[in-house]
């Protein structure tokens, strides 16, 4: 199961993260100063509060939770809500970005518990909730001291969220809550969960459930091959009573979870760049040590192919990620225009880390490298936040204005 | 408590380092720059002092316009302002003469800075502004804290510690672990530029030494294994190979 130790329990390896971002295309230069800094921030608190005890966690399946008010003073947590409500905040998309792509660089399921809390549980609080509700949550959230999930998918439901079965009943001072919500990223260990379910009219609602309420659980989902840095569970509703004023008022339909799906996607393209470099930059290193034949295995041409590949992957996805991030500072980036990013960046981040852990030989399965880690990260990242190919039908449906789903 | 701390802008640690010009300079192609890492520990400790005692720091630094981004990271870290001498600077001498230039009008209690800079590494800088200012200068400390005006010091001397006290002001050449390195937060990086940095130009330009040429560290060879029972080739090897015995 996944255990939560305290930093003391968990074993740090001493071996020094010496990782560095490709930058073929001098992206660097479309960034501000501001940008450079947030990033090279950001990687430094990784390669100090991360990199050393990932490994450790993925084996033992620890979710590090001590790790949530530091990624909170780093200013991690929500960073695009306004600083009226969290004072690291009022920051662009592409520090956003930039962030996501760091977090991600170190671990995806460390990054998920970062993006869930933003993009998932601050944001429709943000965008969607009252005034009250923004003062009451945001800053504990902002800060690290409440961690947050978000309860869509269901058992029944995953690619088809508009099946829910999870029901809001008006009593009319209150609301009673009914059904379940399953993969849910932070659940056992979150104080409140933003909840998406049907009203007596079959309108999809946002409410704040919150730890503790009476009849509310959220038992752990076992033995996962993946994010296993990373705690995720299910959340079981049995007549919870919901207080009136914790229904998000500014929202109701589909269109309140896509709206916050889009933000986290639009992270997650970053993420995945992240773990590209990551595989990259471990495997150009171990290339030009490792000799074999009597020389360097980066001379030979295969060798030299995946090398190039990948770096021309890497720098496609991310001219995609930055432009997409300028159209989401303009208000202007489309829901296929992020499935695009996502569905792209997540595959060559997947066909990266494969030919990485090749190169390295035997040693590419082994804990002493990131890769294998990743590779089995990515598989979550790949389905989670809609699936690859509901991603390709999204797609589908902008290019041919028919829809393919059902 | 009004604290100078002195940053110098020098190549990332990780850097791989050339030379241009036959030697006489160094090549900043694709070198990316960072706070040198013993004036980080004297930034965060004095971030740390103030955040206790109250006060300000002001972050120097003598160097062109392109040390700026570096000036800034240093507010964010949590320094109140920042002044830039806005000269190249050409040796110890004359970074000296400049910090003690500034320090002679602002009277500052502490003056913070590096054991030595990681760049050219002459630890001279905290002796010569000691001089200039007739004040005592002392290096490297590992431990400070500052109780009633008085300051208590770890230093790292051969083979043990030295524990001393002295009165302030006093000009301090730091080294670890006399802090944690800091990280700065979204909300410091956000706020550095809208901090005051002042840019004043040199008073003079005494420079005293001229760098004849530089010379890279030997790259490291292979290990020779060698077998625990061959004894003599070891020391053959030691002997006339390595010329260390
Ligand atoms: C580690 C992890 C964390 C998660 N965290 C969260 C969270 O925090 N909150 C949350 O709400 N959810 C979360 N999820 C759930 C995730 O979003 C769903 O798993 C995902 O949407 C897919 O749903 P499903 O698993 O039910 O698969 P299904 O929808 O059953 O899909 C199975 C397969 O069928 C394919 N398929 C489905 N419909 C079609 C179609 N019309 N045409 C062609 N192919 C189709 C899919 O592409 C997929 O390959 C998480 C999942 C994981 C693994
Ligand atoms: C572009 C460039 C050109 C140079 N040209 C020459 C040259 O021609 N000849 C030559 O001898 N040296 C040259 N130098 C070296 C440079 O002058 C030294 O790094 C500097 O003078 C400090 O000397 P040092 O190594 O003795 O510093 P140290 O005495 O080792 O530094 C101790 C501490 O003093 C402070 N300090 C040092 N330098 C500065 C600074 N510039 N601003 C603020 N605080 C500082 C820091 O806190 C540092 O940790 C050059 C450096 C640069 C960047």
């Amino acid at each position: 199961m996944t255990q939560t130790l305290t930093e003391a329990e968990i074993k740090k390896s001493t071996k020094q993260d010496l990782f560095e971002s490709p930058d073929f295309y001098g992206i660097d230069d479309l960034l501000t100063e501001e940008h450079i800094l947030i990033r090279n921030s950001v990687r430094d608190f990784v390669k100090k509060e991360i990199s050393p005890i990932i490994e450790d966690c993925a084996e033992r399946n620890i979710f590090p939770e001590y790790l949530v008010p530091e990624f909170g003073k780093l200013g991690l947590l929500g960073p695009t809500v306004s600083t009226d409500y969290n004072p690291n905040g009022g920051l662009d998309y592409i520090s956003y970005g930039l962030m996501m792509q760091e977090i991600e660089r170190g671990d995806s399921g460390m990054r998920s518990t970062v993006s869930v809390q933003g993009s998932l549980v601050m944001f429709p609080i943000y965008t969607f909730g009252s005034e009250e509700q923004k003062k009451k949550y945001l800053p504990k959230l902002a800060s690290g001291e409440y961690l947050g999930c978000f309860g869509l998918t269901e058992p029944n439901h995953g690619s088809n969220p508009s099946g829910m079965e999870s029901r809001l009943e008006d009593k009319g001072d209150h609301y009673v809550l009914n059904g379940a919500k399953m993969w849910i990223t932070n659940s056992p260990k979150a104080d409140i969960a933003v909840v998406w379910a049907k009203n007596d009219e079959g309108r999809i609602l946002g409410v704040i459930v919150e730890r503790g309420m009476e009849g509310f659980s959220a038992p752990t989902i076992h033995d996962k091959w993946s994010l296993r840095a990373s705690v995720t569970g299910e959340l079981v509703f049995n007549d919870v009573k919901i207080p009136k004023e914790n229904v998000l008022p500014g929202v109701s339909g589909l269109k309140g979870p896509l709206n916050c799906l889009d933000s986290a996607r639009y992270g997650i393209s970053w993420g995945a760049i992240g773990v590209a470099m990551d595989c990259y930059d471990t495997a150009r290193r171990y290339a030009l040590e490792r000799k074999q034949f009597g020389k360097p295995i980066a001379g030979f041409q295969l060798i030299q192919k995946k090398l190039a590949e990948m770096l021309t992957e890497i720098t496609k996805a991310q001219l995609i990620s930055w432009r997409l991030g300028v159209l989401k500072n303009e208000g202007k980036a489309t829901t296929a225009q992020i499935s695009l990013a996502k569905r792209n960046n997540i595959e060559i981040a997947m066909n990266t880390a494969r030919e990485a852990r090749q190169i390295l030989g035997g040693m590419g399965i082994t804990q002493e490298y990131s890769i294998m880690r990743h590779m089995m990260n990515l598989e979550s990242v790949v389905t989670y936040e809609g699936t690859h190919d509901i991603h390709l039908l999204i797609l589908g449906h902008e290019i041919t204005g028919i829809q393919a789903f059902r | 408590m009004k604290i100078l701390v002195c940053i110098t802008h020098v190549p990332d640690t990780t850097s791989k380092i050339t030379f241009t010009n036959d030697n006489t300079e160094l090549d900043k192609g694709g070198l990316q720059f960072v706070i040198g890492p013993y004036d980080d520990y004297a930034l965060a400790r004095a971030v740390e002092i103030k955040e206790q005692l109250g006060g300000t720091v002001t972050a120097l630094n003598v160097g062109q316009q392109e040390t700026e981004p570096t000036i800034r990271k240093a507010l964010a870290i949590g320094a109140d302002d920042a002044i830039r001498i806005d000269a190249e600077p050409t040796d110890a001498y004359f970074v000296a003469q400049q910090i003690a230039e500034v320090a002679k009008a602002e009277n500052y209690d502490l003056i913070m800075m590096g054991r030595e800079s990681s760049d050219y590494n002459g630890g001279q800088v905290h002796g010569m502004v000691g001089e200039m200012l007739g004040i005592p200068s002392l290096s490297p400390v590992m431990k400070l804290d500052i109780d009633k005006g008085v300051a208590k010091m770890a230093r790292e001397i051969e083979g043990g510690k030295e524990y001393l006290e002295a009165s302030l002001p006093l000009v301090l050449g730091c080294q670890e672990p006399i802090a944690e390195w800091k990280i700065p937060n979204m909300r410091g990086i956000m706020g550095a530029r809208k901090k005051p940095l002042k840019v004043i130009t040199p008073t003079n330009n005494d420079t005293l030494t001229t760098p004849e040429s530089y010379e890279l560290p030997a790259p490291r060879t292979d290990v020779k294994l060698i077998d625990a029972d061959n004894t003599a080739e070891l020391v053959s090897l030691l002997k006339n190979e390595a010329k260390v015995i």
